[in-house]
């Protein structure tokens, strides 16, 4: 049994705003994790902190293994094998479609340009937007945007991906194909690590649920049991919250 | 109260009126109106320039003026020489321009560089574009010009031109720096969130996506600052006759004929190059106000 991701107590602080108090996960290979909770949970800071783009203040982070906290670290390195996808798809309007797809596995991997360029139209092909490859970003709906951040970052050949509220600016009608494109991962063996509002796909998708509150995760499992039968107060709360505004 | 609500506004922009609004900045105001509208704005005109014209000439000074000012055969004598001192503007203008985009880029990616190991370099680049910012351009150029000539280095040139125009570099890069720098800080963190998340290093993502986002954004500004340089070449006129730009031929004639018109054509000179640099700069700020209409449209 390998570990794709070990947090031991991780705390973070934004200055006097402690976000993360202690938080512990074990994440195994191809485990698809949904992180549940209210805004403010830290859902996403537990995401970027996993990454590397925030550090974090106590506490260690494996990833495959290795540690990547404390001095040392090659925070690229890491990086590599740690994809991340944002709620706002953060794409670089810039740059055509290929371009944003190409970038990091040429310039980091080294990757030759026809090389990363054939690999990622092969990526467009899967995804279905091969004729969206020479398109500027704003050219796109918000469901192609997303569903372009997330072929930019499985272009890197990431053993883990992390996936921020992908679907939460995405208008309703756009978020089924870019929850299709999770699902397709999922059923490819990807180890996953979402933050997510969409309860009825996290049911679906996830081997695991946890529920984040306080910056700790206070309660975990499979979904069927967090879903109908949570032990704690504060997770009933939450999901009966949820069911009122018909979300579940 | 009985007021009709106010007309909501159309979520989408319609380009096609925005590109009628365009053309319609001077001439087409009017348009609208038809053939009368027309008319009316050159009868309009015609009355109006017929009034000022007939206060100005019948003013107890006007032949005076225009014996000073506005004397052809003084223009057709001083122009020829003028204008061969504007090639030198001109030149001086294009040499400069290159090396003030990249070493003032140059500075700016110093001054946003984070993290303590930089301190050195920021601080080095926040002195720079303070010391040179703060003094007056005339000073810069006075002082390099006479000043370093004056030194007698042996290896390094000996035209007060020439350093002349190293103050105006001085000077205009630690302007330019400054609006490259508000370009890059105007890039989202986000940006750079998702470039760093991609395993790019910190160098990678200035050069991939911040400054190429920056530069584009402050392409408008930029061709401000140029409008600016290009009348500041004739600051080189203090630093010696010699080098012979317009503005030294233009006061020649004037102090050796007692008459202006010589100066008139220098600014002739530089009207016809600086307004139609105003022009496109208003264009190029408008294509971007109308790209990122279309943009927020989708």
């Amino acid at each position: 049994m390998n570990l794709a991701i070990r947090a031991e107590s991780i705390h973070k602080r934004f200055d006097d705003h402690e976000v993360l108090r202690g938080l512990s996960l074990d994440v195994e290979e191809h485990e698809v994790i949904c992180l549940i909770g209210a805004s403010g949970s830290g859902k996403s800071t537990l995401l970027r902190c996993l990454n590397l783009l925030e550090a974090i203040d106590a506490g260690r982070i494996f990833i495959l293994g290795r540690p990547v906290t404390g001095r040392g670290v090659d925070q690229n390195d890491v990086r590599r094998h740690v994809g991340i996808v944002f709620q706002s798809f953060n794409l670089f309007p810039h740059m055509t479609v290929l371009r944003n797809i190409t970038l990091a596995p040429q310039e980091v991997l080294g990757t030759s340009r026809s090389r990363a360029e054939v690999e990622a139209r092969e990526l467009l092909d899967r995804f279905a937007l091969t004729e969206r490859a020479d398109d500027y970003p704003d050219r796109l709906s918000g469901g192609q945007q997303q569903r372009v951040a997330i072929m930019r970052a499985l272009a890197m050949n990431p053993d883990i991906m992390l996936l921020d509220e992908v679907t939460s600016a995405l208008d309703p009608e756009l978020v089924a194909e870019v929850l299709d494109v999770i699902r397709e991962l999922a059923a490819g063996g990807m180890t996953m690590l979402l933050a997510t509002h969409e309860m009825g796909f996290a049911k679906d998708i996830a081997t695991r649920v946890c529920f984040l509150d306080e910056g700790v995760i206070l309660e975990e499992g499979p979904p069927e049991q967090i879903f109908s039968d949570p032990k704690q107060e504060r997770t009933k709360q939450f999901l009966q919250r949820i069911v009122a505004a018909g979300r579940l | 109260m009985g007021t009709a609500p106010a007309p909501i506004p159309p979520v989408i922009p319609d380009l096609r009126r925005s590109r009628e609004e365009r053309r319609s900045k001077i001439l087409g105001s009017f348009k609208a109106e038809g053939v009368r509208g027309v008319l009316i704005a050159i009868l309009s005109t015609l009355v109006f320039l017929g009034v000022l014209i007939a206060i100005v000439i019948n003013s107890p000074n006007w032949l005076l003026i225009k014996q000073q000012f506005f004397n052809s055969r003084e223009f057709s004598n001083t122009f020829p020489y003028v204008l061969h001192g504007f090639f030198h503007n001109i030149e001086v203008f294009l040499m400069l321009e290159p090396l003030i985009l990249v070493f003032a880029l140059l500075l700016a990616v110093m001054r946003s560089l984070r993290g303590p190991i930089f301190f050195p370099i920021r601080a080095l680049a926040i002195v720079y574009i303070d010391f040179f910012r703060g003094i007056p351009t005339i000073l810069l150029v006075y002082l390099f010009g006479f000043g370093v000539p004056a030194l007698q280095i042996p290896g390094l040139p000996h035209a007060g031109a020439f350093w002349g125009g190293v103050g105006l570099l001085l000077s205009y890069s630690a302007y330019v720096a400054e609006v490259y720098r508000a370009g890059i800080e105007s890039v989202h963190a986000s940006q750079t969130a998702a470039a760093r998340s991609l395993g790019l290093t910190r160098a990678a993502t200035l050069r991939f996506v911040i400054v190429p986002q920056a530069v584009r954004r402050v392409v408008p500004p930029l061709m401000n600052d140029f409008i600016s340089l290009q009348k500041d070449t004739a600051l080189l006129s203090i630093v010696g006759g010699q080098f012979g730009e317009a503005f030294n031929h233009g006061q020649i004639s004037q102090q050796s004929d007692f008459n202006f018109t010589s100066l008139l054509g220098v600014a002739l000179c530089f009207l016809v190059i600086t307004v139609p640099m105003t022009r496109f700069t208003d264009h190029v700020l408008e294509r971007q106000r109308r790209r990122r209409m279309a943009g927020a449209a989708l």
